[in-house]
């Protein structure tokens, strides 16, 4: 008898690119809806993006069952926070509390790629982006999963943030208005669903201002 | 480790209107560690047809000998230079001949052809061919470059704009990549004349 | 000295010198290359006056898509074509030199090739290399004997069937054959057929993608409808365009002037004999 248990795995790797733009006054925060495993498709209509607090949500890709054990934690904790403090999380908060989170599986992680947008105090756009063990940072913008790699030298080429050794510290923000960052993302979505095979079907597109949290749906190749 | 991540490249060719370009990083690495800043990967193996060699350095070099020499017989045969097409076939046979212990090296074509038509053409390292209208990619880099030309990629570019394209996609993806860099190096091929750039870039 | 010291041109087969040294590095830790798969749904059938072939148009080298409309349904002879998928360089190269020794056998036999040459002509070869030229083939054509339909597989195994489906995308293909083939199908309602079987391993199969190319050969005759059908085209792209910010900084160029190429004109009196 062959053993069997050495091949089997924990993880899978279900697919999914996440992309998030910080801008002045809002952040827009877009997944693609595919889930996958191996060469097939699981379903065409799975929401990567959670939302955590009433101005800060979460897009992953990665293992879903993982992204899913991970959202209950936040979800939790984000509770007893409210129980404790009588107001939401705010946006940084939720970022070192998700750092928190991952780190604490340090050794058996959840295989989840984050990335959490929202507004902070000020009401500015942040981006806070993620490996699978918690080391963070806030950044302008950030893309993570499947199609990073081909999304990541567009952004670069189109936002560039100023280097953090700069002094005085510059402003990580980009300089885009509102509706050009959404053309931006439905721009590097459509590419990268050209070229990468577990990105596809739809992107969903969450806009979070001032006014409050918008949900918005673009149709993207679906083979 | 990959073969093909030992020594670290970034290639790209692209089509305009009646033009292409070809482009390439310049660093010459062994694993992280940077050898040369100046390594040629781009060459040209006639007036209007060059061949980017990305890959193990050693196997590109020995390649593009193999190929020097088998283009020479064909003048000395023929008294006429290589059509790309027919040079492409030749890159793929002389490497499918090693498909069980193949070149670790991934070629990009890209040349002008009957009236001046660009063509552009990549292979794998045992010789499928791919022949595309837009753009063709290779190297450490080829994922980045495949997302950055997608986005920026338009067709019938004139050759200034061609030029300028090109390189930002080039200098982009090679900042997301750490086996390829230090600047590049641009050719633009218009059926008149040939220009060829060195960039500046990043040396980190 | 038959080993000259130049480089002669070879005259065929395969080189195996740099075996030795690659298995070395393989030794040392290096991860053996991957090559440009075509992922792929290739499918077949045979309708009431002869076969049609079909094949998505996407090549992956992993999780990437590195052409988005190649050629999948290789010629073989005028009235034999074949749909390749597995390692994109052994069904290119096995199909091309199938395909020239049957050139060969029509100049000495001065007939038309039949299907089943070919397809012992193909499976001797994958058989001899024992599955390592990996490609799997959808065989079709018409001959004297009427229309033919195979499968090869890259061990050299074959079948003859009435419908075929190959590559990552058969299953959801062939869920398509099972329920609708019937036998005496017209090309209309044929096409239709592999056009959706086709489809269907386009949008289940992540292997698959882009456009339909399809092949009808009848007596006598042969379509190919290269991008049969584009079900795929651009999502989006931006209405206002995008400009670069930062300009490239050029260290230095060279230009080149181009010598006119040289028209020689045919004929005249230019020459006296």
């Amino acid at each position: 008898m062959t053993k069997q248990q050495a091949n089997w795995s924990p993880y899978d790797n279900n697919g999914g690119s996440c992309v998030a733009i910080a801008g002045a006054d809002y952040c827009v925060v877009a997944a693609d809806t595919r889930m996958s495993t191996g060469y097939s498709i699981l379903t065409r209509d799975y929401s990567k993006i959670c939302q955590l607090a009433d101005k800060c949500v979460m897009a992953s890709s990665g293992f879903q069952a993982d992204v899913k054990a991970l959202q209950k934690v936040l979800a939790s904790r984000h509770l007893i926070y409210q129980h404790q403090h009588n107001k939401q999380m705010s946006c940084p908060a939720m970022g070192q509390l998700l750092s928190n989170t991952l780190y604490y599986k340090r050794f058996f992680p959840y295989y989840s790629f984050n990335v959490l947008g929202g507004l902070d105090n000020e009401g500015k756009g942040c981006v806070f982006t993620y490996d699978a063990v918690g080391s963070y940072e806030r950044v302008g913008y950030s893309s993570q999963g499947s199609g990073s790699t081909l999304i990541m030298p567009f952004l670069d080429n189109q936002l560039k943030s100023p280097s953090p050794l700069l002094l005085p510290a510059q402003d990580a923000v980009t300089p885009l208005s509102e509706s050009e960052a959404v053309d931006l993302v439905k721009t590097v979505f459509a590419s990268a669903t050209e070229r990468d095979i577990y990105t596809g079907d739809k992107v969903e597109i969450v806009i979070i201002n001032a006014d409050g949290i918008h949900r918005d749906f673009m149709d993207v190749r679906k083979d | 480790m990959s073969i093909f991540e030992y020594n670290g490249s970034a290639l790209v060719a692209m089509v305009g209107k009646n033009c292409f370009a070809i482009a390439s990083d310049r660093r010459l690495g062994v694993q992280l560690q940077t050898i040369a800043t100046d390594f040629q990967k781009i060459y040209k193996i006639h007036d209007r047809l060059f061949i980017g060699l990305s890959g193990l350095a050693t196997d590109a070099q020995t390649l593009y000998q193999r190929l020097v020499f088998r283009h020479k017989l064909y003048q000395l045969r023929e008294e006429r230079d290589m059509k790309p097409e027919t040079f492409a076939s030749l890159v793929s046979a002389i490497l499918y001949e090693k498909r069980f212990g193949p070149y670790f090296c991934q070629p990009v074509i890209a040349g002008l052809g009957a009236e001046d038509k660009p063509f552009i053409c990549t292979t794998d390292s045992i010789g499928a061919k791919e022949l595309a209208k837009d753009f063709v990619v290779a190297g450490t880099a080829s994922e980045s470059l495949y997302g950055a030309c997608e986005s920026m990629f338009k067709p019938d570019m004139e050759p200034e704009e061609l030029f300028e394209t090109i390189s930002q996609a080039l200098l982009s993806s090679v900042d997301r990549d750490c086996l390829s860099g230090w600047g590049g190096h641009v050719y633009v091929v218009t059926p008149t004349e040939v220009k060829e750039s060195i960039l500046k870039g990043r040396m980190d | 000295m038959s080993k000259s010291a130049v480089d002669i041109p070879p005259k065929g087969g395969f080189s195996f010198d740099l075996c030795r040294r690659n298995d070395m590095l393989a030794k040392k830790g290096v991860n053996p290359p991957t090559y440009r798969k075509t992922g792929t749904t290739i499918v077949g059938l045979v309708f009431q006056d002869g076969v049609i072939l079909g094949a998505d148009t996407r090549a992956t080298a992993g999780p990437i898509v590195c052409d988005k409309n190649c050629e999948k349904i290789h010629y073989m002879a005028p009235n034999i074509y074949c749909c390749g998928a597995g390692t994109a360089a052994d069904t290119e190269a096995v199909t091309d030199m199938v395909s020239s020794q049957l050139q060969l056998h029509r100049y000495h036999t001065g007939r038309e090739s039949r299907v089943v040459t070919a397809l012992t002509l193909l499976k001797k070869h994958l058989f001899n290399y024992q599955g390592h030229v990996q490609a799997a083939l959808v065989l079709g054509g018409v001959d004297v004997t009427g229309p033919h339909l195979h499968t090869i597989y890259p061990h050299g195994s074959t079948d003859t069937l009435p419908y075929a489906t190959m590559g990552s995308g058969s299953l959801a293909a062939m869920a398509v054959f099972e329920s609708k083939y019937k036998e005496g199908l017209t090309r209309d309602e044929g096409v239709k057929l592999v056009t959706e079987a086709i489809c269907s391993g386009i949008f289940n199969d992540l292997g698959s993608g882009s456009n339909v190319d399809v092949c009808v050969i009848t007596k006598g005759h042969k379509e190919y409808l290269r991008n049969h059908q584009l079900p795929n085209p651009r999502t989006y792209v931006s209405s206002k365009g995008y400009s670069f910010s930062k300009k490239i900084e050029v260290l230095s160029t060279k230009i080149t002037p181009l010598k006119e190429k040289v028209e020689v004109t045919e004929g005249g009196d230019a020459m006296e004999e």
